[in-house]
Formats: C-alpha cells, structure tokens, sequence
C-alpha cells in the first residue's frame, strides 16, 4: 500500500487565473480538492475610510476603481444615493447619457468576462475578439468622459460632459455590429463540445444556496431566481424600456455563460431603444449647490451592476462629507459561496468555477 | 548512398560522414523550428487580429526566433536550492534526444531518409515515448508543486494516448503489410492511406496533438491552471530544450502524418510526377503543420478527467473497431 499525502497548494496571488490578487489556500488528494480557503484583502484600500473624509463630488473617482471593469455603475450608485437623500430631480438628457453609459459598460464587462472566461479555460482567441469589440466601447465612453477605465463620469445631478456630435450615432451603428459578432461567439464557442464539457455542471448550487449566501446578478439568476433590480426595483429610467431578464435553471457554470451572453443582447436593447429616445437636448446636470451636503440621515440604495446588487449605503449629520459610507459589493458577496462550491472538485475546474463566479479583485478588496 | 554506407564495413570515415550528416540534419531542424516558430505566430497572429512578430528582422519578424533565443542563452540558469540537482539538468536533454532521434527513419524523399529500417514505424512510437520520462523527471526534479502536477498529468496523459495512436496505426501495417515507412509511402501509390483509413487518420490526428502537449490538449503545461506545469521552474536554456523538444516533435509527427497518411513524397496524381517528391512532401507537411496550429487557436483545453475518459472510453474502441473492420475487409476481399 503506497502511503499517500494530501498536499497544501498555494494558488495566487500571483497565479494566473485569479484575475488579480486573489489568493486562494488548497488542500488537494491528487487533483481533488479537500478543503478551499479563500485570502482577500490584497488589493484593499480602504474606501470606504477614505470617504469620510472627502467631499461627496471626491468620492466618485474612488468608486470608479471598484468595480474598475464596469465603473459606470459605481459613480452611478454613489450619486444616486446622494441624489435619493437630496431629493434631486435629474434632467431627461443626463438620464439617458446614464443609462447608455451604463449599459455599455454592462456589455464591455460582460465582453471581458467572456473573454478571460475562456482565457482560463485554455482558449486564447475568444480572448482578443472579445477585447476588439470592447475597445470600441472603450472608446466611445472615452469621448464621453475623457477616460478609458476610471471615467469619473457622473455627478450629484447629472452628468459631467454633455455627448460630444455623432456620438449617439456612433452607438446606433455599435448595436448591430455587436449583435453580429455574438453571433460570431456562439458559433465559435457555445457549441464546442470541449467546452461544455469543461462547464457543464460545474460549480453547480441550488435556488437556496444562492439565496443563503446572498448571491446576487447572474450567480443568482442561474439558479432560476428571475431577480434583476432593473426591472424589480427601477431606477433611472428603466422603467422605459423593453428589456427582458434572462433566468436560466441549470445553477451551474454553462448556465451563467449562456446567461451573459444573452445579458449582452439585452443591454443591446436597452441601448437602441435608449438611442431613439434621447432627447435632442436639454440639461445635463440638474441644479445643485457647488458644494454638496446631503440632507441630515441615512440612505441605502441598489442598483444592478454586471456582477449583481451593488448597494450603497450613506448615512449623513449634514455636513460635506458623509459620516459614514458602505459599499454593499457584489463580487465580495458573490466569492463567499467559493469554498463550498470547490470541496472535492478538481484541480481543472477550480479555475472554471472561479472564473464563473465573474469577480473583479478591486470590488471583493474594497 | 546511405545504404551503401550501412552496408560497408565500419570505420572513422563512414562515422566522420555519419556524424556530419546529423549534424546537417540537426541544422535543418532548428532552422525548422527558428521559422516554425515564427509560422506559428504569425498564423496565430493573424487568425487573432494580431500581426504577430514584425519588429526584429524586418517587417516579417523574421528574426524574431533568433534573438528570442538569444536572449534565452543569455539568461541565468536558475537551479532551485532543493531541486534533485542531478535530475533537474537532466530532464531536458531526456526529453529532447528522442524527439530529434526519431527523425532519424523519416523518409523525406525516396532518396533522403537517413536510416531505412524494417520497423521504422515502431521505432518511432517506441523513442518517442522516452520524453514522457524527461518530462515527468523534469515536474519531479524540480520540487515545486505546480511542476509535479503538470509532470503527473503529463504521464498519465502521454501514456493514455499513445495507445490509440498505436492502435490507429495498425489498421494501416494491416493494409501495407509492412513497418517499414519506405513500404508504406509506396504502398499509397493508388491510393493515400487518409482516404483508405480516414478513421485510423483522424484518430491519430488527435492522438498525436494529445501526444505533442498541444491544444485543446496542453494540460500538462496548463498556464491557467498550473502555471506552466512541469517546466515551471526551469529558466533560460534549459527551458529552451523543452519547447526545442516540443517543437521538433511537432516537425517529426507533421512529417510522420505526411508519410503514414498522405502518401510522403508522392504526388497527387501520377501527372504531376515531373515535380520532385521534396516539394509535394514539403507541402503535404505545411498543410500537416497549419492544422496544428490551427487547433491551437480554435479550441479550449480539455479537463484532466474527461481527457482520459476520452481516450480511453472513446478513442481507443473507436481504433479497435478500426482494426477489427480492416482485417475483416483485407480478409474478405484482398487475400
């Protein structure tokens, strides 16, 4: 009888496949995992602190390094906030510059999660397509703002800079371009029976589990839960649009890729009809005071970002800067179930689980 | 010529032109894989809207490979403190003397092949085994823990595969009778054995990607998942002889597919026959060789489970039944 060990392995934070610096500490029996305990923290800078001290008009380019993939939503959530315990009223223009801004980053964000998705998978290519159409929405968020990554776009009120000419034709002809190359997507990858044998009950959780760990967006909807903030609880302007809200009942792996993919084509939606009703023009920041001080209270808003609920919690005495400031992070949520889901699965699909889970390090650290 | 040779009585200048002899070969391979290399990136290049190297060497990049082992040349040659030292500087010209020792029985052309033995098939099958041992050798010397993973698999995966490739090849040892590669490149003179044996074909098409660490095949290297798998700890030149390994396996299983399945050197039709059989195998190889890379950039990896599923529950009856049929056929209708 050959005496056999389990062995510790240590994967990140340096490992390739973590998307950041995420650590995660395993004990494996051959390629089995025994036991998965998460590290985090490597990445905190302690936002939340920091805002206590700043203006709420400082706040914003903090939150845009969050979620750095979809900062979009961020800036969106913390002004909405402020603007929900001002009771500001924000100009039609600026509702609608939100709302293509936001769901533009829902697709680019969506497009690199299926791009590094495969990346981890073993797949190279999908990759650089993915990033080829996501540096066209790069760049059109980067004429509005002035910024790849962290656009520091929205304000108490409204919006920063107005559409610059041809803009919103720009995005018109975007829309169908990417629903062509999705097309492109499945047929290179959706049926490519490797593939969904890499996925296919993967990382498997039920309706209760999600719901035990509070896991929100598509981990969520994966399980069957139709639950999308955008339509059960509209903000902005949601409520205009057509849009449905893809639910899939597989819980696994194969169904959160198919879930965001099909994400994508509703944001597709969501922005030609957010195209064709955009007023020609008008205000786009409301008026507010050069310094803002929310109202004496407490305030917590959601909101739906490409990983899930993304809240934001304000409570105020009044002055410039919030007394208190918490961001209800949906990676940091998401992760949580993580443990759970990798005991006594394989070294190989540790990576797949992981990369489901869709987590942006920025978000989980805080 | 080389026959004589083997013929003749042994002494120093029959070795002198022996050895010369490997040595230009040995050339031609490394200049095979400098501008495989570089092949492989561009072909990868384009088919990922990238241009791939075109810096070095003008704008084809065409130095690219050069400098890049240059720059592994200059390297430190790192030996982790608590390697098994002996080992560790021993797994990579483990792994690589079999794959350039293989291309010994390669039949080029009627006339170039360097050594015209009666098993050359199974001489190629049974060296090209041996690098499974450098490579385990190289996870285990190196004491890291990603390297014994990625060596593990390795074993397990090479081993699992070259029983299917075996087996798919012995539908056509069945047909030409012979294991002799020369035999069986004449034997395709009415008819390549891809159309005669398109199962056994694509059968060792997989196979042998299993067999070259490529993908959807690349688990033993995995960069997601293990890092770089087995040569994780290995740096500089010693690095190099590991993807030189790979590398001249990729030209030796391209030139064997072009031999065992597309008729080696012979032209398509007996028409063509004015146009020397170095050109018809060089483009036969290439061919080979852009379905290769081709997999590369289309497919994700396998899963470690599914991929010894597949050879074993799927592959492997697959080439018995092949085998099975074939003898049945040739019994049947050909004895």
């Amino acid at each position: 009888m050959l005496r056999t060990e389990e062995m510790l392995l240590n994967v990140g934070p340096q490992h390739p496949s973590t998307h950041g610096v995420f650590r995660l500490v395993i004990k494996i029996d051959g390629e089995i995992i025994k036991e998965a305990k998460p590290v985090i923290g490597y990445l905190h800078r302690g936002t939340e602190k920091l805002a206590e001290n700043l203006q709420y008009t400082q706040i914003i380019p903090y939150t845009d390094r969050l979620d750095y993939l979809s900062a979009m939503t961020n800036n969106y959530v913390l002004c909405h906030a402020v603007e929900t315990m001002m009771g500001t009223q924000i100009p039609e223009r600026a509702e609608y510059l939100r709302v293509l801004a936001m769901e533009l980053g829902r697709v680019a964000s969506h497009l690199v999660w299926w791009g590094t998705f495969l990346l981890d998978i073993g797949a190279v290519s999908p990759f650089l397509y993915a990033f080829r159409e996501r540096e066209m929405i790069i760049n059109m968020l980067n004429e509005l703002s002035g910024a790849r990554l962290t656009f520091n776009y929205m304000r108490v009120g409204g919006v920063k800079w107005d559409a610059p000419e041809g803009w919103i034709e720009k995005v018109r002809d975007f829309v169908p371009y990417m629903r062509e190359q999705l097309e492109g997507y499945h047929y290179l990858v959706s049926g490519n029976e490797i593939f969904i044998n890499r996925v296919k009950g993967v990382g498997r959780y039920t309706k209760e589990d999600a719901l035990n760990y509070s896991l929100s967006g598509v981990n969520l909807r994966s399980t069957g839960v139709k639950w999308d903030l955008r339509k059960d609880e509209p903000y902005s302007i949601y409520n205009r649009f057509n849009f449905d809200v893809p639910v899939h009942d597989g819980g696994d792996a194969w169904a959160r890729y198919q879930l965001r993919l099909a994400e994508i084509e509703e944001s597709l939606k969501i922005i030609e009809q957010a195209v064709e009703q955009f007023p020609a023009e008008g205000e786009i920041l409301a008026k507010v005071p050069k310094i803002i001080k929310a109202p004496k209270g407490e305030a917590f808003v959601r909101i739906e970002s490409p990983r899930g609920e993304i809240g934001c919690y304000i409570a105020s005495d009044g002055k410039k800067e919030p007394y208190r400031l918490k961001f209800r992070r949906p990676s940091f949520y998401n992760l949580q179930i993580l443990p759970k889901l990798l005991k006594g699965e394989n070294i190989a699909n540790l990576i797949a689980i992981l990369g489901a889970i869709d987590i942006v390090l920025g978000e989980v650290d805080g | 010529m080389i026959e004589d040779l083997l013929q003749s009585n042994p002494g120093w200048a029959n070795f002198g032109i022996f050895f010369l002899l490997g040595a230009v070969l040995l050339l031609v391979v490394l200049g095979f894989v400098t501008y495989g290399i570089l092949a492989e990136r561009k072909v990868m290049g384009y088919m990922q809207l990238r241009h791939g190297p075109n810096q070095v060497g003008g704008r084809w990049g065409l130095l690219q490979t050069v400098a890049d082992v240059l720059k592994l040349l200059l390297k430190e040659d790192i030996i982790p403190k608590l390697a098994d030292r002996p080992l560790f500087i021993l797994a990579p010209v483990i792994a690589f003397a079999p794959s350039f020792m293989v291309l010994a029985t390669i039949p080029f052309t009627d006339k170039f092949q360097f050594a015209d033995i009666g098993i050359g098939l199974l001489y190629y099958i049974a060296v090209s085994g041996l690098t499974t041992i450098g490579v385990v050798a190289g996870g285990w010397a190196s004491n890291n823990k990603y390297a014994l993973l990625g060596g593990m698999r390795a074993a397990a995966q090479m081993i699992s595969y070259e029983i299917p490739l075996v087996m798919s090849v012995l539908g056509i040892i069945l047909l030409s009778g012979s294991l002799n590669l020369n035999d069986i490149v004449e034997a395709q003179k009415h008819g390549w054995y891809i159309l005669l044996q398109p199962v056994a074909f694509i059968i060792f098409m997989i196979a042998s990607v299993a067999e070259l660490n490529r993908t959807p095949f690349d688990l033993p290297e995995a960069e997601n998942e293990l890092v770089a798998g087995y040569h994780v700890e290995y740096s500089g030149f010693r690095w190099a002889f590991f993807m030189l390994a790979e590398y001249v396996y990729l030209f030796a299983m391209s030139a064997l597919i072009t031999v065992i399945f597309l008729g080696g050197w012979l032209p398509p039709l007996s028409i063509l026959g004015f146009i020397p059989g170095a050109v018809w195998f060089s483009l036969k190889f290439t061919l080979v060789l852009f379905i290769y890379i081709w997999f590369r950039v289309a497919f994700p990896r396998f899963r470690a489970d599914k991929l010894m599923e597949f050879g074993w529950k799927v592959l492997l009856p697959i080439a018995l039944a092949n085998i099975f049929l074939t003898a049945l056929i040739k019994t049947l209708f050909f004895s």
